[in-house]
């Protein structure tokens, strides 16, 4: 049946069973002055939801078991002379043209001698089956309501029900949070010891080469899987990123919060913030197609020779994105330094860039650390710059000027399209992603520790 | 007496010009540190100028598109197919419509291409020498089917002319807005001498013109007709997955917020929730693209390339954001009004869902539709649960195959057609920002609005 027109029939009969429960408490209210425990609302919300829970269960039920049902039914209608000569291919062909005929489109060439009345039995028993479903949920539905309403009496306390339900769902609304952490714990670590079960994991995490084999010709022969080059890449183009957010961040920061007339600041601030939401495919291909090439250009114009997809190409246009993470950060902990401290170091004479520099600065030190770890975290997982700006050559190399890959490269070029998880090439993937998720989850419960810390300190 | 005062004076003036001296030097240290932090926000604000005036100009002219004006004629000599199958009485829809589907692979059979080519040529002045190879490069190879679809949408042009707009191929494109260098040897170039000759014909007669390019709006992704690719799969492929995230991300993240903040007991296990919960927040995207592959496509066998699969990532991904967001409002209520509520005898309940949250609307929207703008522009995760397929339909459910707009975008920018598709992909860029923009706006705008009214 049509999932719209239960979904309505769903929402009708819940707003008769609200109806019914409102005027039953109504009605107990007005003839002798008694005093009702809980407002009409929170009894139609009580009968409406009575009403809901077996209705749904019945439903979800049917979902589940219906078509499996309706399937083997259509196989009973079906010769067994003819089932005989059918191999699985042909069964399921069979019951497909059976279902196709009982819906009424038809199907193409002879029918054959049984098709067209199994055909209209089977049309009748799914008539029949959906109407006997639809009619047992509706039953229990309004079994249900009329139980509740005859619950309903002046003392019943359906305020707190309902609101311990509201309580309940709010409380399985939290869940989902910690789910989806044990989600990618449990996937992130079955997959990466399966890999382990391939991949020696010293191999992997003290190894200096990557070089994973798709076709291999020899059994066994899986090719190698070191995380040495993979980290490195990661690291340096992390590290150039810094080297650009960090001092162009706080800079902006400092000026922003302390010099800033307050036109600029309403007019800067927002502007840079627009960097944090442009989506990071933008930056890669902007790395990609305008900063890779000016950098191979201007390094040919000195001397030097400078690939144009690097981990400097990526490492400048990351820290680029990263400069208004780092300079909201800041000015949020710069501008959570007591007025106390600078107005004190103004009254000894210093000037205002000596206050920033000895007092504002080193009082603020903790909170910058901890966003400047963050930053790095964000750093290291992100993808698509590096998928696309980073050359891809994932080589221990010492140089930044030349093409290098990371670990979210490598998971991306070893998961994508492949869901079949057998063999190592794809399974690696979970092993470089349970090392990423290790150090960032290290690098967050530091940062946040720290600006927790620091927070706590001037309140 | 007097050589006391003046040695005093004289120390004092030393000492007034040694302070002077340090002061100035302080003084230009102080213009310096200044001048650095005027230069950062300088340079801040010059890459985002840099990044928009790089894309725009990249893009902007990839929304001119060259087109063909044509005179197709129906020629019954090259169209030698049946007539369409009428309905007799008593047949079965399933029998029509194979007879239907085996005049259209009929139709499909012929070789339309020499309608197109025929086309050309009458546009072509009289006696130009060119091949049917070389002709056909000037048309998009998609201009046999739009014309053979015409045919099949009304059998009855059968020996007629109709004036018809076909697009230019994409290096036809290209030789018309000059991206293309002239002083190229012929071995180089990829069209041939004839060809552009005849291109340079038709733009003097008007056979080419430009127009604005629907193609990027209303078409699906192509790979044999570049210049006919579009983004109408991939904007609905979007918007199927900002509707799951909206069904889903909103109303959970708002409940576990107000659970957290409102009634949550200090207790160990709400804590864990919490640093778990800001954790979440900053890990990276594509973790969660390895348990949307792990948990969603391996374990629950959920289609590959379904939006509603890229949907549940970005909702998972998108949560931790509006929990936090909605926390936040939520904290900033004032003390006051709660505990007027409950000194008027509203339960915690109560108070909560008729007097907190109303206030705090605004801010949630606000929260809500930038999390979901930030999910839109997100393409890690949607790789590794292959949404990065190549496909050349609009999605007509969410269970169906699909990519996205940031997905498009990758997938564009790494095709082989490189002059063509640069301008494209830059486009495409402009289409998605232009559409975070547009979702900015829209919380700004509701934030004041109900501001306003609060």
């Amino acid at each position: 049946m049509n999932s719209f027109l239960i979904a309505g029939l769903l929402l009708v009969l819940l707003g008769i069973a609200y109806q019914v429960g409102w005027s039953r408490s109504r009605n107990l209210a007005t003839p002798n002055g008694v005093k009702v425990h809980s407002r009409p609302q929170y009894h139609g919300s009580l009968v409406a939801i009575w009403t809901l829970v077996p209705t749904l269960i019945i439903l979800a039920l049917w979902g589940y078991f219906g078509p499996d049902i309706v399937r083997s039914f259509a196989v009973s209608q079906i010769p067994a002379d003819v089932i005989g000569g059918l191999d699985q291919m042909g069964l399921n062909n069979a019951v497909l043209r059976l279902q196709s005929i009982a819906s009424g489109y038809g199907v193409t060439g002879e029918l054959a001698p049984y098709e067209q009345a199994a055909g209209e039995s089977l049309r009748s028993f799914q008539l029949l089956t959906s109407l006997l479903v639809a009619g047992v949920a509706i039953a229990a539905g309004i079994a249900a309501l009329l139980f509740a309403r005859s619950r309903i009496t002046a003392r019943l306390r359906a305020r707190n029900s309902v609101e311990r339900i509201v309580n309940l769902a709010l409380l399985a609304c939290s869940g989902v949070a910690i789910l989806t952490t044990l989600g990618i714990v449990a996937s992130l670590l079955t997959e990466a010891i399966r890999f382990f079960t391939f991949i020696n994991p010293i191999d992997f995490f003290f190894g200096t080469v990557w070089n994973p084999k798709f076709s291999s010709t020899v059994a066994g022969d899986y090719g190698q899987y070191g995380l040495l080059p993979l980290l490195s890449g990661t690291l340096m183009v992390a590290a150039i990123a810094m080297l650009v957010a960090v001092p162009v961040g706080l800079m902006a920061a400092i000026y922003l919060s302390q010099y800033a007339p307050r036109q600029l600041r309403a007019v800067a601030k927002p502007l840079i913030e627009i960097l944090a939401g442009i989506p990071t495919i933008v930056y890669g291909f902007f790395a990609l197609v305008t900063v890779g090439p000016f950098l191979r250009d201007a390094g040919a114009a000195i001397g030097i020779s400078v690939s144009a997809t690097s981990a400097l190409t990526a490492g400048i246009v990351m820290g680029i994105m990263i400069i208004p993470f780092i300079s909201s950060l800041s000015d949020d902990i710069l501008n959570q330094v007591p007025r106390t401290l600078r107005d004190g170091a103004y009254g000894l004479g210093a000037t205002q860039s000596e206050t920033i520099r000895n007092v504002l600065l080193p009082a603020a030190l903790p909170g910058i650390v901890g966003a400047f770890l963050l930053a790095v975290s964000r750093a290291i997982g992100e993808t698509m710059i590096v998928v696309l700006a980073a050359g891809n050559s994932p080589i221990l190399r010492g140089t930044p000027l030349e093409p290098v890959s990371t670990i979210t490269v490598s998971i991306v070029n070893q998961l994508t399209g492949d869901t079949d998880f057998a063999g190592p090439q794809s399974l690696v993937g979970f092993a470089l992603g349970l090392t990423l998720f290790v150090m960032t989850l290290l690098l967050n419960i530091v940062a946040l520790y720290i600006v927790r810390r620091f927070r706590e300190q001037y309140e | 007496m007097t050589d006391t005062l003046s040695t005093t004076t004289n120390a004092s003036a030393e000492r007034t010009k040694l302070i002077r001296a340090g002061l100035r030097k302080r003084h230009l240290t102080e213009a310096i540190f200044k001048g650095f932090g005027l230069g950062a926000i300088v340079l801040a604000l010059g890459f985002v100028a840099l990044l928009f005036a790089d894309v725009l100009s990249k893009g902007i002219p990839a929304f001119t598109q060259s087109n063909l004006h044509l005179s197709v004629t129906y020629d019954p000599e090259t169209i030698g197919v049946d007539p369409a199958p009428v309905r007799t009485a008593g047949q079965s829809d399933a029998d029509f419509r194979a007879a239907n589907l085996k005049w259209q692979r009929d139709v499909a059979l012929l070789n339309w291409n020499k309608v197109v080519e025929a086309s050309l040529r009458a546009a072509a002045p009289a006696g130009f020498e060119i091949d049917s190879r070389q002709i056909l490069t000037i048309a998009e190879t998609n201009a046999r089917h739009q014309i053979r679809d015409m045919f099949v949408a009304d059998p009855t042009l059968l020996g007629k002319t109709i004036e018809v707009d076909v697009l230019a191929s994409a290096n036809a494109d290209n030789w018309v807005k000059g991206n293309i260098d002239r002083n190229l040897g012929d071995a180089q170039q990829q069209l041939s001498a004839p060809a552009r000759n005849l291109i340079d014909t038709f733009e003097a007669n008007g056979t080419i013109s430009s127009g604005f390019a629907w193609s990027i709006f209303t078409n699906v992704d192509s790979r044999a007709a570049p210049a006919a690719a579009g983004l109408a799969g991939a904007f609905m492929g979007s918007l199927y997955m900002m509707l799951v995230v909206i069904l889903l991300a909103v109303p959970i993240g708002v409940a576990s917020a107000i659970y957290l903040e409102e009634f949550a007991p200090k207790s160990r296990l709400t804590d864990l929730i919490e640093v778990n919960i800001n954790n979440l927040a900053a890990v990276p995207s594509i973790v969660f693209g390895l348990l949307g592959a792990a948990v969603f496509i391996n374990y629950l066998h959920l289609p590959l390339s379904a939006p509603l699969v890229g949907g549940l990532v970005l909702t998972l991904m998108t949560l931790p954001t509006i929990i936090i967001a909605t926390r936040g409002a939520l904290q900033g209520v004032s003390p006051a009004l709660r505990q007027a509520a409950l000194g008027m005898g509203a339960s915690k309940t109560q108070m909560v869902f008729h007097h907190v949250l109303p206030v705090t609307l605004p801010s949630i929207l606000t929260a809500t539709i930038i999390g979901v703008a930030q999910a839109m522009g997100e393409t890690a995760p949607l790789l590794l649960i292959g949404m990065n397929a190549f496909v050349a339909s609009v999605p007509a459910t969410p269970l169906d195959q699909a990519t996205a707009l940031p997905v498009q975008i990758f997938l564009w920018q790494g095709n082989e057609n490189r002059n063509f598709f640069e301008a494209r992909t830059s486009a495409a860029i402009i289409v998605l920002l232009g559409f975070m923009i547009l979702l900015n706006a829209i919380a700004i705008f509701l934030r004041t609005r109900l501001e306003k009214r609060a």
